[in-house]
């Protein structure tokens, strides 16, 4: 009995799906193969992480991360630079966390104001991302695209309960959008089909079928991302083909596992090693499970999946 | 290949004696086909029939069990390509590789004995040891095995070492734990299996690349070993990933018997974070054993928990245990919420909680590891039992207010609750998680 490579060949592809502008532009997605499988298929755009940063201080952030930060987080524009020009970031994923009702509520017109000013200060593609807050979005992602217009952002997240605006202005400004579900993938396929049937073109878009933690439902993101992958190559379902992201850095620094200290919790070992692993494992998990485009916070989580990809490709 | 029942049919004496119970033989080869009868039930098949049974009805990947005694970690009976089709059977082993000329060698086995941690309900370890023989010297590395036995009662034994007269003395130190070794190559298969055969233990093939490793396989189990653990050479995460996948798919889908056994992976690197990164590549891509170089407690943790997350059963909902979880440093006058013990609802509920900054209590109910909704649809998120449950908490007498905070996805149980809860007073939270930092803002 002879050893023969077991291959596998898809009729579907990924959406090749590019944002920024000139030289620092990134393309993600192309696949025709599952992650890392080279030997079966086209896999063209390694994943890329972006560095999140924030339009306010990050009070919430836990220590091993907040402290990396402090000397640049309470300006924006510094906090960006800093991650272009020393961290040598390839993207930059701004959240606008202060316009949160419930975190300052900043307007529109100010958040419109601080990402013409990043956006100023940086090369390197930029992503828009709202607080979260369904409504609030619906207003500030609006005036975000339009105020980034001409920069090929990436827009997000639309929600089921507020896509319809938050399209039409990505639509408007032709930036790239995140859509955004909760860990279900058939809601994941109903948001891209109602967001496709306003006219937005489909390899525009990125899919995030939302983020959890290791330890903190991580399987049920893993396997979302695997049956979203595996229906856009093998079944060849358009609407499963966007690239997809993993918003991992705000969903892992606020499990106790980055958090506890050592004093506190002995048996879990150093709070800072601890803490990276957590955002490196979370990270590396999902890009083997289908993920383009991951948002992080820590520096040497950072690089250590960016070496890990390095090994992969 | 499974054989279908007709297929197993055309290999029976087709004599209908009812002999086996079955009114048939073909009755008899549907179920041979469906597992649910055993082939030795007919007393008048042919010796080449069971064979071709025996053959057929085997797991595609190898089971079997490194070391000795109720820790020892099983390996191998994997079924599927991806964990939302069934669960993965067979949780990855960790094992710490020691140099036999290490200083610190009985610290670390010392270590890996005391690894044990319990998340969520479950017993967590560092399953094994491998002594590499850096020394060269017989007498070294089986003093250092002995070592390792002695400090690790429990630890499965890997014996890294190819050369087989200083194996085959380490051996026979420690028979009597069953000890992995590393392992045949194509130079040394033949001795090496000898030792593995004479001893009952299971060995480690290790060849560059899967072609080079199916024909060592087959040497091996052709010189009585079966037991056997695939190392492919792989080193990168690249040939990780690729070698693991073409593995295990081999063995599924292409019923190649030269690889259906379990794969041993060496993930060691200079840097610690990376090394996990690499390991949480091989854990997730189908390996049973990773070698690591050091197991301090913050990588095991990472590593146990992914390694939990991807062995989890995707049929059956994770749960949390029934009680009252407190977030942030709650004090008497902190808001009381409660809901189901489904993990992904306390992990969500859980996670907004964290993000309002409110110091918060939340009761955890045991609903079977259903959400709330089809808790309450199911009667099992009911008035009359979250009356009991907090009544039996006794959380009420360490709270000022005794006020509890329902899911508005189930209003309808307040007034009921109040009925049942005499002194309490019940308050209709948010229907949705991500509306429960503004509601508790708004309660302060």
């Amino acid at each position: 009995m002879s050893f023969v490579v077991p291959k596998e060949s898809f009729n579907g592809k990924v959406a090749s799906v590019d944002f920024g502008k000139d030289d620092k532009a990134l393309t993600i997605g192309g696949d025709s193969a599952l992650p890392f499988l080279s030997f079966e298929g086209e896999l063209p755009n390694k994943p890329v992480v972006a560095y999140e940063i924030q339009d306010c201080p990050p009070d919430d952030w836990p220590d091993t991360v907040r402290e990396v930060y402090k000397d640049v987080s309470g300006d924006p524009v510094t906090w960006a630079k800093y991650c272009q020009d020393e961290q040598g970031a390839k993207a930059i994923a701004l959240r606008l966390v202060s316009t949160h009702p419930d975190r300052g509520d900043k307007s529109a017109e100010e958040a419109s104001q601080t990402i013409k000013d990043v956006l100023a200060a940086i090369s390197v593609p930029l992503i828009i991302l709202g607080s979260n807050h369904i409504e609030k979005d619906s207003t500030v992602l609006v005036a975000a695209a339009e105020a980034a217009s001409g920069n090929n952002c990436v827009i997000g997240k639309a929600q089921e309960g507020n896509y319809k605006t938050i399209v039409a202005a990505a639509l408007a400004h032709n930036h790239k959008l995140i859509a955004m579900s909760e860990l279900d993938i058939n809601l994941a396929k109903q948001l891209n089909i109602l967001i496709t049937q306003m006219g937005f073109d489909k390899n525009k878009l990125i899919t995030d079928p939302m983020c959890s933690a290791l330890g903190y439902g991580l399987e049920y993101t893993y396997s979302v991302m695997e049956r979203i992958r595996l229906a856009g190559l093998a079944q060849n379902d358009p609407t499963m083909q966007p690239p997809i992201l993993g918003d991992v850095g705000m969903y892992v620094w606020k499990v106790k596992e980055t958090v506890a200290s050592e004093a506190d919790v002995p048996e879990w070992g150093s709070l800072e090693e601890r803490g990276i692993a957590w955002e490196t494992l979370t990270a590396t998990s999902l890009i083997l499970s289908g993920a383009n485009l991951l948002i992080m916070r820590h520096p040497s989580a950072i690089e250590n999946v960016g070496k890990t990809i390095d090994e992969l490709v | 290949m499974a054989l279908t029942g007709v297929q197993v049919f055309k290999l029976l004496p087709k004599t209908n004696c009812k002999k086996c119970g079955f009114p048939t033989c073909l009755a008899f080869a549907m179920k041979l086909a469906q597992g649910g009868a055993d082939i030795s039930a007919c007393p008048d098949v042919s010796e080449e029939a069971k064979t071709t049974l025996g053959e057929a009805s085997a797991p595609p990947i190898r089971s079997f069990a490194i070391g000795t005694g109720d820790k020892a970690p099983k390996m191998g009976a994997e079924t599927v390509m991806f964990r939302h089709e069934k669960k993965f059977v067979n949780p990855c082993a960790i094992a710490i590789n020691i140099k036999d000329n290490d200083d610190s060698l009985a610290a670390k086995a010392e270590e890996v004995a005391n690894s044990e941690i319990d998340r969520v309900g479950q017993i967590l370890r560092v399953e094994a040891i491998s002594i590499e023989c850096a020394s060269g010297d017989s007498a070294t590395y089986e003093a250092a095995v002995k070592l390792a036995a002695e400090k690790a009662p429990e630890a499965a034994l890997i014996l890294n070492c190819k050369d087989a007269a200083v194996v085959e003395a380490a051996v026979k130190a420690v028979a009597d734990r069953k000890p992995l070794i590393n392992g045949a190559t194509d130079e040394n298969a033949e001795a090496m299996a000898a030792i593995a055969k004479a001893n009952s233990c299971p060995i480690i093939a290790c060849a560059d690349g899967l072609e080079a490793l199916s024909a060592l396989t087959e040497k091996i189990k052709g010189l009585g070993v079966e037991d056997i653990v695939l190392d492919s050479g792989a080193k990168s995460a690249k040939e990780i990933i690729v070698n693991n996948t073409q593995i295990r798919r081999a063995a599924l889908k292409k019923s190649f018997k030269p690889l259906g056994y379990p794969v041993i992976n060496n993930v060691i690197r200079d840097n610690a974070i990376l090394e996990a990164s690499i390991a949480s590549v091989a854990i997730a891509k189908y390996a049973s054993i990773i070698v690591v170089s050091s197991v301090e407690k913050w990588k095991t943790l990472a590593l146990f928990t992914q390694r939990q997350n991807i062995y989890t059963d995707p049929q059956v909902p994770m749960q949390v245990e029934q009680k009252i979880y407190e977030i942030g440093e709650p004090t008497a006058d902190s808001p009381l919420m409660i809901t189901t013990n489904f993990s992904l609802t306390y992990f969500i509920v859980a996670g907004e909680i964290e993000n309002s900054k409110v110091p918060s209590r939340l009761a955890v109910m045991d609903s079977e590891g259903l959400s709330v909704l089809t808790a309450w649809a199911a009667g099992k998120f009911t008035a009359a039992k979250i009356a009991v449950f907090i009544q039996e908490s006794g959380i009420g007498d360490t709270l000022t207010n005794k006020e509890l905070i329902l899911p508005g996805q189930v209003a309808i149980l307040s007034g009921a609750l109040e009925d049942k809860l005499g002194d309490w007073k019940i308050t209709v939270g948010p229907r949705e998680a991500n509306a429960i930092p503004t509601y508790l803002k708004g309660r302060e």
